[in-house]
């Protein structure tokens, strides 16, 4: 096992190698001078000088791009442009929001697609089948920044239910541990805060949670009615078990793999996506950095959080694929 | 004599489709008796699966569907009884095997745990008594170091000791009747014989009755004592296995032995076959189902469905003549 997670690990490198490459080219792909572009049109030509230098941008390409890489050994990210703050940190700040909305969405796309799936396996053509796959038809296509301001117009303004914005209402004080809000409010004991901090949670996690939760609905779905055909399900059911335990202990089990890989894709999405649903909702996460970074042209901002986002994707299909062989026997690896 | 374990009177189970109902059994009689390998025979899509899966009433509903008929077993109409109480025998009292064993155990679930969930659910048994009893029959059913062997999964198993897994799950409660379908079709020459060798001896071990469906008629004179053979739904013949084979009745039953290869006439001749193919099962001819491929069919047959009768003491038939 450890074998096959440090050949895994090893399989990173050419990816991450093609992402800095990707990224690094970022800034040279926009049209014109990016130091104009981060300055804008009435720059000084001192102050383009300064952007150039600090840039490194009057070296040859291939130059650039070792220093680049290099830097990124030695764990260092850059600088934003604007605010001169270190990249790394700014992440670090901001990737606890980021990590607690994903895990929030994801919980209730998981818990909610998988049961409506196996439902409407189970009962195929039932009316419930019906409306949840229209649901879910819905849920794919509509789009998130709709949806997300459909709810807040809802829950938030007209029934004043829930929170529409920001992590915490602005009057509460919380002490910081982890940064998760909510496991922070349990480990200060400090209830008001728990309380207040679901509140905010709940409308954006149910926002994000709509693509995903729809897809692994119909995945569950199409991949239960495969399984419920097979003989195996049939050998179960002519032991006398009860339906209950045939559906999910031996026919879940087997329609979970397809089903584990779509929610490791949405998770990796989730993460490094939630840029609309942070917009809409003003959470702090990286989705929200990376959205201000890209309209104030901060280019390292941009650059390494392209990196960074993209290493989380990975890392987490890598979680996925070793979590593949505890479902799976016939994958174990030895 | 001994007593009927299970007897099926005129049992009809169709599946009504987009197309038209098929009556993939229409009025399906006989008997098993205690301790006794009663053989099924017929070819593909006969009904003999589906009249062994109605017994349990494992068809697929919808579209399938009892229309008909009665399966009395220990003096019970199955069909009288509820969801619950059929639960309670299925795998208990009537157990099942099937044709494939490389699909019909679940592959993310180890042998032990199929195994052990049975005699948990049936025997009520804890959890170290059902492993004790698992690795027994592991053991019984002729799988080498059986306490290890329970922590594999089916992928670890040769296609041979799968189906003796499948035997040890479907023994493991000491039914009081097997239902085998077709369970050494799936395997090669020398594991089948294996396999029927050990149902024959557990058989007599757990004093358990078996009904082996199968269309080989080599297996049937190995191990069968009655034969009831089966065409397009409805059971043409029946009778002791030496009768069948010594004086067949029925034009269709001929056909079947006369379709066996014979070592005297090898490479002399074609093998035997029956002209033709089975009937649509929704368009059934009005006469006997046998008569478009019957040489020896006559006005009547094709205008007349012939009874199903006792034409001696335990050998019956459905033909004209």
């Amino acid at each position: 096992m450890t074998r096959y997670i440090i050949k895994r690990l090893l399989g990173l490198i050419p990816v991450i190698i093609g992402v800095s490459i990707c990224a690094f080219l970022l800034i040279h792909l926009i049209p014109g001078d990016p130091a104009r572009a981060i300055l804008g049109e009435r720059a000084t030509p001192e102050s383009l000088a300064a952007v150039r230098e600090q840039l490194g941008l009057n070296d040859p390409l291939h130059i650039q791009y070792l220093r680049f890489m290099g830097q990124l050994i030695q764990g260092d990210f850059g600088r934003s442009v604007i605010t001169n703050s270190l990249v790394i940190e700014e992440f670090a700040e901001r990737f606890p929001a980021t990590m607690e909305l994903s895990i929030a969405a994801m919980t209730i796309a998981i818990l909610v697609g998988v049961l409506a799936g196996v439902i409407s396996a189970v009962k195929q053509y039932s009316w419930f089948d019906n409306i949840s796959m229209i649901g879910a038809l819905f849920g794919v296509s509509v789009p998130i920044f709709w949806l997300g301001l459909m709810m807040q117009w809802l829950f938030a303004f007209k029934l004043g239910l829930l929170d529409a914005s920001a992590r915490l209402s602005v009057e509460l004080r919380l002490d910081n541990i982890t940064n998760f809000y909510v496991l922070d409010s349990i480990l200060t004991g400090n209830w008001e805060a728990l309380f207040d901090s679901l509140k905010h949670l709940i409308l954006p996690s149910l926002a994000l949670a709509t693509i995903p939760m729809a897809i692994i609905a119909r995945m569950t779905r199409s991949s239960m009615l495969e399984v419920l055909r097979q003989d195996y399900i049939r050998t179960a059911r002519a032991k006398g078990l009860k339906e209950k335990v045939v559906i999910f202990r031996h026919a879940l089990k087997n329609a979970f793999l397809p089903v584990l890989t779509v929610m490791g894709l949405q998770f990796g999405t989730l993460l490094g996506g939630a840029v609309l649903t942070e917009t809409i909702f003003s959470w702090p996460g990286i989705g929200r950095l990376m959205y201000e970074a890209i309209m104030q042209r901060d280019f390292p901002v941009v650059q390494s959080g392209i990196l960074i986002i993209s290493l989380i994707f990975v890392f987490i299909n890598l979680v996925v694929d070793i979590l593949y062989s505890f479902v799976d026997p016939r994958i174990r690896v030895n | 004599m001994a007593e009927n374990l299970l007897a099926i009177e005129d049992l009809k189970t169709y599946f009504y489709t987009p197309s038209g109902v098929v009556k993939a059994v229409d009025g399906v009689s006989f008997s098993l008796k205690k301790g006794e390998t009663l053989g099924v025979v017929g070819e593909s899509g006969s009904g003999k699966s589906i009249t062994a899966m109605s017994i349990l009433q494992l068809i697929p509903s919808p579209p399938g569907k009892i229309a008909g008929g009665r399966i009395v077993f220990n003096g019970d109409n199955l069909l009288e009884k509820s969801e619950e109480e059929i639960r309670r025998i299925r795998g208990n009292d009537i157990s099942m095997i099937f044709q494939d064993p490389m699909t019909s155990l679940n592959p993310v679930l180890t042998i032990g745990e199929q195994l052990t969930e049975v005699i948990v659910l049936h025997q009520k048994l804890d959890k170290t008594a059902a492993a004790a009893r698992a690795a027994e029959m592991l053991r019984l059913v002729g799988i080498p170091e059986a306490e290890k062997r329970l922590k594999s999964y089916p992928h670890e198993f040769s296609g041979g000791m799968r189906q003796r897994a499948m035997i040890a799950i479907a023994l493991s409660c000491h039914p009081k009747l097997l239902i085998a379908d077709e369970p050494t079709t799936a395997l090669d020459v020398t594991i089948q014989a294996q396999i029927l060798e050990l149902m024959n001896d557990l058989k007599d071990k757990f004093e358990t009755s078996i009904m082996l469906i199968t269309h080989d008629l080599g297996v049937v004179a190995e191990v069968c004592d009655h034969v009831v053979v089966m065409y397009a739904g409805r059971p043409v013949e029946y009778a002791d296995v030496e009768t069948l084979f010594e004086a067949p009745l029925h034009p269709y039953t001929w056909g079947l032995l006369a379709s066996l290869p014979k070592i005297e006439e090898r490479g002399k001749q074609r093998l035997e076959a029956i002209e033709g193919t089975p009937p649509d099962l929704r368009h059934m001819p009005t006469g006997c189902a046998f008569a478009p491929r019957c040489s020896k069919a006559q006005t009547v047959c094709r205008e007349k469905q012939p009874l199903y009768r006792q034409v001696r003491e335990g050998h019956y038939v459905a033909c004209h003549y």
